[in-house]
């Protein structure tokens, strides 16, 4: 077990099995995707209180979520890197941020024009998770900055491998503190957990988005990593024989 | 096979996109002095920061005892004291304050500190701030740091800077006893150095 | 060397040396104490001349500016916390001391409160006073400050290990250090508008507890590890 993630984590090995899975993930998510999206504005009903404007949901719940999972990816990458020193987890950590934030604003976009027509204004600081989606954008923020300041890669894997395990702990506490907060002031949010009884019709197309949003993220991901790693090891001999090789690094 | 008290084996450093050594080995034993030479730049301060623990290595380990330094950071940090290019002493504080923070670091020592003072000729500038102190001076007090200490191993940066002629004997002096009493020292300089002891060289 | 004379010294006595030291430097150089202090001061002047005096609005909104007031003049002397110590050389001392480093990180943690978090709490009320604020919900305040400003020289001081030594010091360590504060921003002030509003406010006081609580006993390991970091 150990060896195989020795083996796993040894960045030409990683280099090219990334290559052959990133087909495997992207092109079954981008159709579901597609399913989904044609689903879900298409097929789906309108909903009794919210009318068309609902459908928002498609792109916002799966953005959402990955914003959070790729916080989740940043996290653990680096407490896999400061503990047992992989070189590899810290270049997920590197390749996980700014997908990460992309979706985070990506989830605040869509909040945002969801709630245009429910409460009549472009932002409602009443929302929590809204709320909490922002401060998730200023900890990538802040994360990105951090590694960007600091020239050696050694150092600033490790440092932002701080940062991140102090902030996803820090994002717990900005979930119950601002649900308190909201709690408080009567905010209301837009989307229900679970809510009552959703159709059949409405939850298959956003499940798919999901899933899809997940498989394609996976992708993009890893090819950053393969960007990362090769950059990273661009002084190494395996790297230069692969990009003289006839294939040319495929 | 007899241990020796400090060893390294096959130390690899990078800084950057620069390998500053490879493959490094050394090993020193009970009054032994390892010299560091080379010119500015080559990576002398880099392996004493990196035999302080300070900087992690590519590869390979430090040991001391047989045993790395890495399971044992704080006993082997209680046996070394470092005289670093910064002074690490604090400008607006007087010679006596800053010394007895110096000791809190290392609260093991029984040495006497009035006879260090005197030993180094800096007992009348007890009651000074190091910021009215010379450069000299200001060395002076960062060696009763390191006799104040009371440990083994010495790791010692360029420990002549500044001082006039006196003081480069001083610090000889100082080795030399350091050595015969059983001690080790690690020491960089970037010129040549005359210490009657078992030396060891490495050239960066 | 005798070796009876050699005592094993107590787990905090590198932690009581550290925080002395540093008390002693902020004596001898008491501008650093004083310019966040003047600074928090000045916050809450410049809000009443932006909105207006008048004395509904100033209640209204007191609980909040304070508590702004009071984290920013918080981050404004963090950045100092190792600075000094990491160009005079002394951080490197400490690193290789045979004390241990989280210890001495708090050590440093709570002197930067002493001299920086417990004066904002202490001349709160003054500028409480002038937001019209009751005395009772004054009480309150100081109790939120006093526990908020020991969260967040805790939190400050992982931020500050972390820049420590980077050119761009300053302005990285607000955008690290910011959105990590917010969750006692938002417990600290809305606590004391609970209060003000003579609503129940101990929910918001507990969590502020324990939350401090929490970065008491974590947050000395990551700076410790943050500053063996940045030290390489």
């Amino acid at each position: 077990m150990w060896n195989f993630f020795k083996q796993l984590a040894s960045p030409p090995h990683f280099y090219r099995l990334a290559a052959t899975i990133i087909p495997w993930l992207a092109v079954p998510g981008l159709l579901l995707i597609a399913y989904g999206a044609y689903a879900g504005l298409f097929l789906a009903p309108e909903d009794y209180q919210q009318g068309d404007a609902y459908r928002i949901i498609y792109v916002h719940v799966p953005a959402a979520y990955l914003s959070m999972m790729a916080y989740m990816f940043m996290a653990l990458g680096g407490a896999i890197g400061l503990v047992w020193r992989m070189k590899l987890a810290h270049a997920v950590g590197a390749a996980a941020a700014p997908l990460g934030a992309a979706f985070t604003f990506l989830a605040l976009v869509t909040g945002s024009i969801w709630g245009r027509p429910m409460w009549g204004t472009w932002w409602e600081w009443g929302d929590p998770r809204l709320t909490s989606e922002l401060i998730l954008l200023f900890l990538y923020f802040g994360y990105m900055a951090l590694r960007s300041a600091i020239d050696d890669t050694a150092k600033a894997d490790k440092a932002s491998a701080v940062l991140a395990l102090v902030g996803v702990v820090n994002v717990v506490v900005v979930h119950f503190s601002v649900e308190w907060w909201s709690s408080l002031h009567q905010g209301q949010t837009l989307f229900k957990k679970g809510g009552p009884g959703m159709d059949a019709e409405m939850l298959y197309p956003l499940i798919a988005m999901i899933v899809g949003f997940t498989l394609v993220f996976g992708a993009l991901l890893a090819r950053r990593i393969r960007t990362e790693v090769l950059h990273r090891e661009r002084r190494t001999r395996w790297v230069r024989e692969m990009i003289l090789s006839p294939a040319g690094g495929r | 096979m007899l241990t020796a008290k400090l060893s390294a084996i096959d130390l690899t450093l990078l800084r950057g996109e620069r390998c500053l050594f490879e493959g490094l080995e050394f090993a020193l034993n009970h009054g032994e002095l390892l010299l560091l030479q080379g010119a500015n730049g080559s990576g002398k301060t880099s392996l004493m920061r990196v035999i302080a623990g300070m900087l992690s290595l590519e590869s390979g380990e430090i040991l001391w005892d047989g045993e790395p330094v890495s399971r044992q950071r704080q006993s082997f940090h209680g046996a070394l004291v470092w005289l670093a290019h910064q002074s690490g002493l604090k400008d607006d504080l007087t010679l006596v304050e800053n010394l007895r923070f110096e000791r809190a670091l290392r609260p093991q020592s029984s040495v006497e500190p009035e006879q260090v003072f005197v030993r180094l000729g800096i007992a009348r500038l007890k009651a000074l701030p190091l910021r009215s102190l010379s450069a000299g001076q200001q060395r002076r007090v960062a060696l009763a740091r390191i006799l104040l200490a009371d440990v083994p191993l010495w790791l010692l940066d360029e420990p002549f800077t500044n001082l006039d002629r006196d003081g480069r004997r001083l610090v000889t002096q100082l080795v030399e006893e350091h050595l015969a009493d059983g001690g080790l020292c690690v020491l960089a300089a970037h010129q040549d150095v005359e210490i009657s002891a078992t030396v060891k060289r490495i050239n960066l | 060397m005798n070796d009876s004379a050699r005592t094993q010294p107590g787990i905090f006595y590198g932690l009581v040396a550290i925080t002395r030291r540093d008390l002693l430097l902020a004596w001898k150089r008491p501008g650093d104490v004083l310019n966040p202090l003047f600074f928090f001061a000045m916050v809450c002047t410049l809000f009443p001349l932006a909105v207006g005096p008048s004395a509904e609005q100033l209640t209204f909104s007191g609980p909040g500016v304070l508590w702004v007031a009071a984290l920013l003049a918080t981050l404004l002397s963090l950045n100092s916390m190792f600075m000094g110590d990491h160009e005079d050389g002394s951080l490197d001392q400490v690193l290789v001391s045979s004390q241990p480093l989280p210890l001495l990180a708090l050590g440093k943690t709570l002197a930067h409160w002493i001299t920086s978090g417990l004066p904002l709490v202490l001349i709160s009320p003054l500028l409480a006073m002038t937001y019209h604020m009751p005395a009772d919900v004054v009480g309150v305040l100081m109790l939120t400050l006093l526990l908020g400003t020991i969260c967040l020289s805790l939190l400050g001081s992982i931020g500050a290990a972390l820049t420590v030594g980077l050119h761009r010091g300053t302005a990285l360590l607000s955008l690290l250090i910011l959105p990590l504060a917010m969750p006692v921003l938002l417990l600290g002030a809305n606590t004391v508008s609970l209060a003000a509003d003579n609503e129940m406010y101990s929910t918001g006081m507990w969590a502020l507890g324990a939350y401090a609580v929490a970065a008491l006993s974590l947050a000395p390991y990551a700076t410790a590890a943050a500053l063996r970091i940045s030290n390489e």
